[in-house]
């Protein structure tokens, strides 16, 4: 039920409540609505659930947490 | 480097390499539970707990909305279904729930007219085109669905629509796990805390939980990498006697959550007490709307009274949801109950524990 996935803004159009995206999802493209990640721009990953983005993600947090290991291990 | 936030998180030599760590940190035996439906799904369907030492032990926690959401609710959505005029719209997950005697999936075999949505915006959008009809929204979900359910009723409001309703069956992470840790027979020595509801409440809660129960909680992903990773924060806790909340999933949880949320969600709902599916009432454990959009309150529009509890003796969800035992320690799993005919609702849901296990258990070794 919490499902959400990661998903690549392709546009924006629209503002408050109504602040739509279009999302690709590996190339299948949907309508999201951005009304809870108003920072997202174009090009940025946002994670979706129920047709709404939830989160920005921050691709330098997902590098540490890939990394980890290394430090860890070494 | 260029991410995609999935292929990267399941790349099998990364898998291996925090496994091998685990298996090389591990040494008193452990049991963590995994709080969302959405892991247990992802540790059955990767073989994650396979992957393990034996004396890690994950149980599997009450976090699947659909199969916490109480007969009675059930009850009331179909009775909604079978009013003439009405649209009932749900997520699809909630269609074969059984209630005490029927589920909305039979109901609409009936003649009711229920509808699958995937996003409540589609339930407002049948609401403005079938303005004669009465359009009712089960509004079921943890923490993360709240906001959008928020966003659609509050711009139901906006439109004026008088034809859109909603029977609201929300449930909060954090009461149901003090819930768990004040249980006589809690075994639960660790949590995995769900990424997903985290993004939208920050870790607040948590850090309440961690220290007054002393017991680590790491606010885990959902991939392979994420959920191992969170399992060996969860030892180092354990060896090093910390008791605090580490976000694991940082790239989408912040400390604060998702306060454009938070506060839409405050507008709309306010917290109440709620029963749990096979646990019993958990105080302010839930969310109802709050007094400015009880107009759109279904049970009020439509004067339906939510029933006792009437679940079946021999399901036995209620201690599955609560970790107390494993879905193949319930005497009717794989025969009685199945996914084409469950007895509860942890069979029908994909992230129920009871569907994940007779899913992939049998795929993976053939145990059933």
């Amino acid at each position: 039920m919490c499902l959400a996935v990661p998903g690549k803004v392709m546009s924006i159009s629209g503002e408050g409540l109504q602040k739509q995206a279009k999302v690709s999802f590996a190339g299948v493209v949907r309508d999201v609505n951005l009304a809870f990640t108003p920072l997202a721009k174009p090009g940025d990953f946002v994670i979706v659930h129920v047709g709404f983005a939830i989160s920005l993600l921050d691709p330098e947090a997902a590098a540490r947490t890939l990394d980890l290991i290394d430090t860890l291990t070494d | 480097m260029h991410l995609d936030y999935i292929d990267e998180f399941r790349e099998p030599l990364l898998v291996k390499r925090w496994a091998r760590l685990i298996a090389e940190r591990a040494r008193e035996p452990c049991t963590i539970m995994e709080i969302c439906g959405g892991q247990t799904h992802n540790i059955l369907r990767f073989g994650l707990d396979t992957l393990l030492p034996s004396s890690i032990r994950l149980i599997h926690g009450p976090g699947c909305p659909v199969c916490v959401t109480p007969t009675a609710m059930i009850d009331a959505a179909v009775a909604l279904a079978r009013i003439p005029g009405t649209i009932v719209c749900s997520f699809g997950d909630m269609l074969r729930v059984p209630g005490s005697r029927e589920s909305l999936s039979s109901a609409r075999a009936e003649g009711g007219d229920v509808r699958v949505v995937y996003s409540p915006i589609e339930a407002l959008q049948i609401a403005r085109t079938e303005a004669r009809r009465k359009v009712v929204f089960f509004a079921v979900g943890f923490e993360t669905t709240a906001p959008a359910n928020a966003a659609v009723i509050a711009e139901a409001a906006r439109l004026g629509l008088t034809n859109f309703s909603v029977l609201v069956a929300h449930v909060l992470v954090p009461p149901a796990m003090a819930a768990i840790l004040s249980a006589p027979h809690c075994e639960v020595q660790a949590f995995l805390a769900a990424g997903h509801v985290c993004t939208i409440t920050g870790s607040h809660d948590y850090q309440r939980l961690a220290s007054r129960y002393q017991v680590p909680i790491v606010i885990t992903g959902f991939e392979p990498v994420d959920v191992l990773q969170g399992i060996y924060l969860c030892l180092e806790q354990l060896r090093s006697r910390k008791f605090e909340v580490m976000n694991q999933y940082e790239r989408s949880v912040r400390r604060n959550g998702n306060e454009a949320a938070q506060r839409l969600v405050e507008e709309v709902f306010e917290v109440r007490d709620r029963e749990w599916r096979g646990i019993g009432v958990i105080p302010r454990s839930g969310l109802g709307l709050s007094p400015a959009f009880a107009p759109f309150d279904a049970l009020k529009t439509f004067e339906i009274a939510l029933a006792p509890p009437a679940d079946t003796q021999e399901c036995r969800a209620g201690d599955v949801l609560q970790g107390l035992i494993k879905p193949p320690e319930c005497p009717a799993f794989g025969k009685r109950c199945r996914p084409e005919s469950p007895l509860g609702a942890p069979m029908v849901s994909s992230e129920g524990a009871c569907a994940a296990y007779y899913l992939f258990k049998r795929k993976n070794d053939g145990e059933i």
